[in-house]
């Protein structure tokens, strides 16, 4: 573990995940987040959808810039009352329709930082929304993600 | 200057010593070497068109395009068609073609490709499974490896089309076709979207994909573009095109709407049944468009290939 652990103050982290695009993954991400904050609990959402980040625009934080801080990455937040915050590689990109055209060890690397050096703070739950498939986001997400905390998953899917 | 991370120099070139990101460029940068690229050419020496269907998105319908595309063309029976699947991690054309449970055989030419009709071949990690619901969980380089071997191992033989399907995204599988293809010709990229702006988002980044890898665009398709309820036959918008749909988008990027594809349910249901919807539904407006747009795609690589031949 590294010196500053910047999950040590996150409760529980939650991983929605699919096999399939397209089914809602993001749309209930967004959704659990926010019924969530309705229910007084400190919400982070992490995008791991480097290719398709969806998450600023659900909520309406696509034109935020990200700062640094002592311990790292601030979050942004969404709201007046800083209980939802939120990172995603869409605050990272110059333009919104800059495409990331990375191979698999590039988007480890950045997966990695995002899950060492955000500066998440206290959170009762940290939801983490991934792309599509089963392959390097998510291989290194929950390796990434393993020694601090234990994890749970949520599937979504469409009927056919 | 940084020659861009996806480029073919990332990591390799005078400007990136230095970089601190100049290791994790070259980790990644794989274009095929000529002794490579002079396989594949000489293994796809018979195709004469290859288009790759694409989007930013998931679940926009590629794969049942892709599917319906094929079938189209394979219609005129003189013409010998293919679909490569590479989505390696969801593969859902071998459901789609009515070819779940069929394996790959190995001939002295090489992988035979698994065959529909006789003009209709295809390939799929998804015949590679022992069971339909083992997860392929590789990453980047494993499935950069499997993609240049359905180019370079599948006795293709002499085909007029060669659609290839793709996963979503921007990366690992987008790269290695584009660049293992480089070596023979790709007539273009098919874009599919749905009205909406958040697949229109992931879409625009796919446009600029294709700009960066210098891919032709032969036009986007815009999925489940309305509803029509074949009870009242009124039109309902499912997923409002907010933003003004693929239109606005192909008008700011100036580049050909193919067609609108309402949403009908039996495109679904034909798909899980591994039918061809055009064959099962022949009178529904989403076959008229599907229809027209296969053959505004046909029209497309007619001419990209007269064009080809009076140059040489």
């Amino acid at each position: 573990l590294s010196e500053r652990n910047n999950l040590a103050g996150v409760r529980h982290i939650l991983l929605v995940l699919s096999g399939k695009g397209g089914v809602g993954k993001s749309t209930i991400s967004t959704q659990l987040a926010l019924a969530l904050r309705h229910s007084g609990k400190k919400v982070g959402i992490l995008d791991v959808d480097l290719c398709g980040p969806s998450i600023p625009r659900m909520l309406r934080a696509q034109d935020s810039d990200v700062h640094q801080c002592d311990s790292g990455w601030v979050p942004v937040f969404v709201d007046q009352e800083k209980s939802i915050s939120l990172m995603s590689i869409g605050f990272l990109l110059e333009k919104p329709d800059d495409a990331v055209v990375w191979r698999g060890p590039k988007k480890n690397a950045l997966i990695k930082q995002f899950v060492a050096d955000v500066a998440w703070g206290d959170l009762d739950f940290l939801i983490v929304d991934t792309p599509p498939g089963t392959s390097d986001e998510h291989i290194s997400t929950i390796e990434a993600l393993r020694p601090y905390k234990s994890l749970g998953a949520v599937l979504v899917t469409t009927p056919q | 200057d940084c020659p861009g991370t996806g480029s073919t120099q990332a990591g390799r070139a005078a400007a990136c010593q230095g970089c601190p990101n100049q290791r994790l460029c070259a980790a990644g940068a794989t274009a095929p070497d000529p002794a490579e690229a002079a396989e594949l050419r000489e293994r796809l020496r018979g195709v004469k068109h290859t288009v790759l269907v694409l989007s930013g998105k998931g679940g926009v319908g590629k794969s049942t395009f892709s599917a319906l595309l094929a079938h189209g063309l394979a219609a005129d029976e003189t013409k010998q068609v293919a679909l490569l699947d590479i989505d390696i991690c969801g593969p859902s054309i071998p459901k789609m073609m009515g070819l779940e449970g069929e394996q790959v055989h190995q001939s002295g030419s090489g992988w035979s490709p698994v065959y529909v009709e006789e003009n209709l071949g295809v390939m799929s990690a998804g015949f590679l499974l022992s069971s339909p619901d083992d997860a392929v969980i590789w990453r980047g380089p494993k499935k950069n490896g499997l993609i240049k071997q359905f180019l370079r191992d599948v006795d293709w033989g002499e085909i007029d089309y060669l659609i290839v399907d793709t996963p979503p995204g921007t990366s690992d599988e987008h790269l290695s076709i584009v660049q293992y293809l480089s070596a023979v010709h790709i007539d273009g990229a098919v874009i599919i979207t749905t009205p909406q702006e958040v697949s229109l988002q992931d879409v625009r980044k796919e446009i600029n994909f294709c700009h960066k890898v210098k891919l032709p665009i032969i036009g986007v398709v815009e999925n489940m573009s309305g509803f029509i309820c074949p009870k009242c036959k009124n039109e309902s918008q499912i997923f409002p095109p907010t933003t003004g749909g693929a239109e606005k988008m192909c008008q700011n990027f100036n580049i050909s709407l193919l067609g609108k594809v309402p949403l009908d349910p039996q495109i679904g249901k034909s798909c899980d049944r591994g039918q061809s919807f055009l064959s099962e539904a022949p009178e529904s407006p989403a076959t008229l468009s599907y229809r027209n747009i296969i053959q505004r795609i046909q029209e497309y690589c007619d001419q990209h290939h007269f064009q080809e031949e009076k140059i040489i």
